[in-house]
């Protein structure tokens, strides 16, 4: 198989693009896309600081990776969610990658370790307060990524969803009829309120496997594991359904979910605009600030309970 | 050919030669879900492997 632009030999084939490419013309169309996403969802501009929020993991590190060489004002967080040896690897992951590429351009790691705050890992945190890992673990990263993005003052959080996830998502979400949370699934997600930082997912247009790829071309050394707390996640059944589609028909994945992003954009304008309804129902946490529809925010609450349990 | 796998990690003997995408087949995995490394370097599926070589067949979803 010969690359599609330079017709030498191509190390991967995009089926979905009718096309396969050389490593060098491979990098350039995964820029290309991350640029088209950027642009088409006003999600940043150069002179604008960006928080990435990676795990160690291909996507997060990879998202990293592009914005430093395409230019782009990244820092990134790392939140430690003390899940044995698998948060030991990749926080090891993460670490090597700031060495190797982001201190060289001038980029920033910042930390964050759930034990040293709640005094337990995610695994305990979650058993205290008789909840799932994976929604303890949702609420505690949001929470996080958000206050260091609004206390650095940073003008945009970023992370690796990408197309996979975005799929996997809004089946979920048609499948149970979850329409509250379509509005929920644009790539470019505003700083609705005060405190809450604006949120945009660059990788949107790109598979798992292509950042996988990409991954492994450019030498990123990304944890292969799989977190042990997501076996048999609801997600992970999606995406294993969606990808036998896509194999016997290229695309369904990207019509799927930019067709959804197309039919989004031209419905006709709400009644009130998801900024109006955000300003109506939030307000500041009693306890921390950031905006919640309760008095005392779910993390705040969580946190309460963890200790209380903790104590007693 | 050794092929090493992920989920869990393992690895199997297979006969070679055959295509990338036969020995995905073989081993009942989808191509959108994984890649194939020979060596160090990342191939296609109408690649011809052998008996030799070493080959890695990585996973690429994760829980998101």
């Amino acid at each position: 198989m010969n690359c599609t632009k330079c017709k030498t030999k191509a190390v991967i084939g995009l089926p979905r693009h009718n096309a396969a490419f050389c490593k060098g013309c491979f990098n350039s169309f995964v820029h290309e896309q991350v640029a088209r996403a950027i642009k088409s969802e006003w999600m940043f501009g150069k002179d604008e600081r960006i928080l990435v929020a990676v795990s160690g993991g291909k996507d997060s590190l990879a998202l990293w990776d592009i914005l430093l060489k395409m230019g782009y004002r990244a820092d990134a967080l790392y939140v430690n969610l003390g899940i044995g040896t698998y948060s030991e690897q990749s926080y090891a992951k993460v670490m090597k990658f700031a060495d190797a590429v982001a201190i060289s351009h001038g980029a920033k790691l910042h930390l964050h370790t759930v034990e040293q705050e709640a005094g337990a890992g995610i695994k305990e945190l979650a058993m205290l307060i008789h909840r799932p890992t994976c929604s303890t673990c949702g609420t505690i990263k949001r929470y996080q990524f958000n206050r260091v993005a609004i206390e650095q003052q940073y003008d945009v959080m970023a992370t690796g969803h990408n197309l996979d996830d975005e799929a996997a998502r809004l089946l979920g979400n048609v499948l149970h009829w979850q329409e509250e949370y379509l509005d929920k699934q644009s790539p470019s997600l505003p700083a609705s309120v005060e405190g809450f930082a604006k949120k945009v997912k660059p990788l949107f247009r790109l598979s798992e496997r292509e950042l996988a790829a990409y991954a492994v071309l450019n030498r990123i050394d990304y944890i292969v594991e799989e977190c042990p707390m997501a076996k048999g996640s609801k997600m992970l059944q999606y995406k294993e359904v969606l990808n036998r589609l896509e194999t016997e028909s290229p695309g369904t994945k990207q019509t799927f979910y930019l067709g959804f992003l197309d039919k989004q954009s031209k419905k006709q304008p709400a009644a009130t605009t998801m900024t109006e309804k955000d300003r109506a129902v939030l307000h500041p946490c009693a306890s921390c600030s950031q905006p919640t529809t309760a008095d005392i925010c779910s993390y705040c609450k969580m946190m309460a309970r963890a200790k209380a349990h903790a104590a007693s | 050919m050794q092929v090493q796998l992920s989920h869990p990690t393992r690895t199997v003997e297979v006969k070679g030669p055959k295509k990338v995408k036969d020995l995905l087949r073989e081993l009942n995995l989808v191509v959108e879900a994984h890649l194939v490394i020979k060596g160090d370097d990342l191939v296609t599926e109408d690649e011809m492997l052998y008996d030799q070589d070493q080959i890695e067949i990585r996973p690429v979803i994760s829980g998101g």
